[in-house]
């Protein structure tokens, strides 16, 4: 697997935080959550480039999640607004941003253990008249409905590979397979924007990989992806643009070959040990130093492009 | 040992009003705990609006019977709303602590002094079912080998068919979206919000059915007893009401009837035996076991039970291993 030339864009527009995109679907302006004296979030200005595939990355408790959550509704901000595909969403309640066309999934998956894997996915179609109360008691109703809901999902299925757990509690699937169905159901909501909360976390490296063939195919068919990763591996293979986070700000944006050279990001996030091939901080150290920085390191250096080639 | 009295008269409870209300109570608390997980632990409070919203609606303001029928189901819906507008927005512990204190406030408030006049006090409030009673097509005479009297026997005639009805619309919704997402809530509300389904309102809503339930339980207890009084809606109907709905198996339709059936009938039984095996000499003399105590024995008996039941059985009698496996998970 090669890595995708980034696109035109990405090389054009100046890499640095709060730079406008061409063709933004989703436009943060001044964001700010505070948790007691923590400045969780402290967003200035940020723009997500419609159809491209967007890496939020940082370390922890940078305030990915918590910007997350804010954004679709899960959290209110202390201040700030955000626009989503033109239309203001900030203090819109979570279930009314899923109808605009935002989905997310999260870091802990949500699977619904005592309903089965088709019901998992059903329950992600939006504006099903058997969901109202009244309608609910005359099948008739929403019988074609279902019908049609339940042909999309089979279809979903079929491409996460999860035909065969159809019919089987989604608390009896593993890990791995949650994660796919979690990914499934929110596709059930035909979103526009698709967040997703680590979406690689506690994966064995074969599915790693169908799930980031999943994220690229849904860029393949128009979806916006922004995604919270740590796994560099998987930032580098299949991100455009990537944009770090550092106790809440937004301190360094560009596509990944850019954001890995980065001596803010090096010194924040990524450590020296990733810095190898254009890195300042690296290059800083002695002839020994530096391989004991290879040394301490967890496996081999990662170089922007080649880490994912298997 | 008079084995026909045993027999008629743990068959007598077994189908009678009390395994009637607690399998409409019950009902009640299957949507709100088997379905939804929104712990409501004050039932009786819903039992409560349903009987006091009739009966005062009759005694004190002179309402037709037939429209306080309805009063008493509304108030039990505003009961809900009130309940559940300050605490469905969080974390379902707190609906069971707001759930349980406002059952008993509701008991207080209902028996004290300064509202007798319009609720009756300690008393109670009686003769509000005359022109319920008065439609009775059964005359004097014993019905079926049971012996009911022709009341109780009218009574019964009407509220297991509303037993059924209430079975049959829990069935219908349950199978439909509508029940889908209410069970999706109770596994993670969070997921079910992102997907975007107002939980807050179908929690509402989930509230308002099974406290409708509760109110029908309040009023066939009601009419049973032709009395209400501040005291039989304590934590006791509650309680028993969710022991019922685990005998049953959570989250089964018709859980809530076979529990309340046997639970009723066993304590009947347990009764009537013990009574029986005390009089006929059979229980030997150093196991401390006197008539006197009979009530309290076979309460001792059917917890034991309960006990056993939860660790050799913890899905109920029609429920289905596979589902606590998986929640233990």
């Amino acid at each position: 697997m090669t890595v995708d030339a980034p696109p035109s864009w990405a090389t054009t527009i100046p890499h640095e935080p709060g730079v406008a995109k061409p063709d933004p679907i989703l436009v943060v302006d001044g964001v700010n959550r505070r948790f007691g004296g923590l400045l969780a979030v402290d967003v200035g200005h940020l723009e997500v480039q419609r159809g491209a595939i967007t890496a939020l990355i940082g370390p922890n408790g940078a305030g990915k999640t918590t910007l997350f959550n804010l954004l679709t509704g899960f959290d209110n901000p202390d201040s700030g607004s955000w626009r989503f595909a033109e239309r203001d969403l900030s203090g819109v309640p979570a279930h009314r941003v899923a109808h605009h066309g935002m989905v997310r999934t999260f870091q802990l998956t949500k699977s619904l253990a005592l309903l089965t894997v088709m019901e998992n996915m059903k329950l992600g179609a939006t504006r099903q008249r058997g969901e109202r109360f009244w309608g609910a008691l005359l099948r008739p109703l929403w019988r074609g409905q279902e019908k049609e809901i339940e042909e999309r999902a089979d279809a979903l299925l079929e491409r996460f590979k999860l035909s065969h757990v159809r019919d089987e509690f989604a608390g009896a699937l593993s890990g791995g397979q949650r994660k796919l169905l979690e990914m499934a159901r929110a596709l059930m909501v035909q979103p526009e924007l698709v967040m997703l909360d680590e979406p690689m976390a506690g994966v064995n490296p074969a599915l790693k990989q169908s799930l980031l063939s999943h994220v690229k195919q849904l860029r393949t068919e128009g979806m916006t992806v922004l995604f919270v990763e740590h796994d560099m591996d998987v930032v580098y293979d299949i991100s455009d643009w990537v944009v770090v986070l550092a106790q809440g700000r937004v301190i360094a944006e560009g596509p990944p070959a850019a954001i890995g050279a980065n001596p803010k990001v090096i010194d924040a996030y990524l450590g020296t040990h990733f810095a190898e091939g254009g890195g300042e901080a690296l290059g800083e150290l002695g002839p020994d130093e530096r391989l004991e920085v290879d040394q301490v390191g967890l496996g081999e250096p990662l170089t922007p492009g080649g880490a994912a080639d298997a | 040992m008079d084995w026909g009295l045993i027999f008629r008269s743990t068959g007598q409870a077994a189908i009678g009003p009390d395994a009637c209300y607690y399998a409409l109570a019950a009902a009640g608390l299957n949507v709100h705990i088997g379905y939804t997980g929104l712990l409501n632990f004050g039932q009786a409070a819903f039992g409560a609006a349903g009987a006091y919203g009739l009966a005062v609606a009759v005694v004190t303001y002179g309402v037709s019977f037939w429209a306080a029928l309805f009063i008493g189901l509304l108030v039990s819906i505003v009961l809900a709303l009130v309940l559940g507008f300050p605490t469905l927005r969080l974390r379902t512990d707190y609906l069971a602590i707001v759930t349980l204190a406002a059952a008993e406030i509701i008991r207080l408030v209902v028996r004290s002094v300064r509202y007798t006049a319009t609720l009756g006090g300690t008393d109670g409030l009686q003769a509000f079912g005359d022109a319920f009673f008065r439609l009775n097509p059964f005359d004097g005479g014993s019905y079926t080998p049971l012996e009911f009297r022709p009341d109780q026997v009218w009574l019964l005639v009407c509220a297991w068919p509303l037993v059924v009805v209430v079975l049959l619309v829990t069935f219908l919704l349950m199978r439909s979206p509508w029940g889908r997402v209410v069970k999706a809530i109770r596994e993670d509300e969070d997921a079910v919000r992102s997907l975007g389904k107002n939980t807050y309102w179908y929690k509402m809503q989930s509230l308002m059915l099974g406290g409708v339930f509760g109110a029908l339980a309040g009023i066939v207890f009601a009419m049973s007893k032709q009395s209400v009084n501040p005291d039989d809606y304590g934590t006791r109907f509650t309680f028993t009401a969710v022991a019922v709905m685990i005998l049953g198996g959570t989250a089964r339709v018709v859980g809530p009837v076979v529990g309340s059936v046997i639970f009723i009938g066993v304590l009947q039984f347990l009764d009537v035996f013990l009574r029986q095996a005390i009089d006929a000499g059979l229980i030997p003399g150093w196991v401390p076991i006197d008539v006197n105590k009979v009530a309290i024995i076979r309460l001792i008996f059917v917890g034991a039970t309960l006990v056993l039941l939860m660790i050799y059985r913890p899905q109920g009698i029609l429920g289905d291993r596979r589902e606590v496996a998986i929640r233990d998970r």
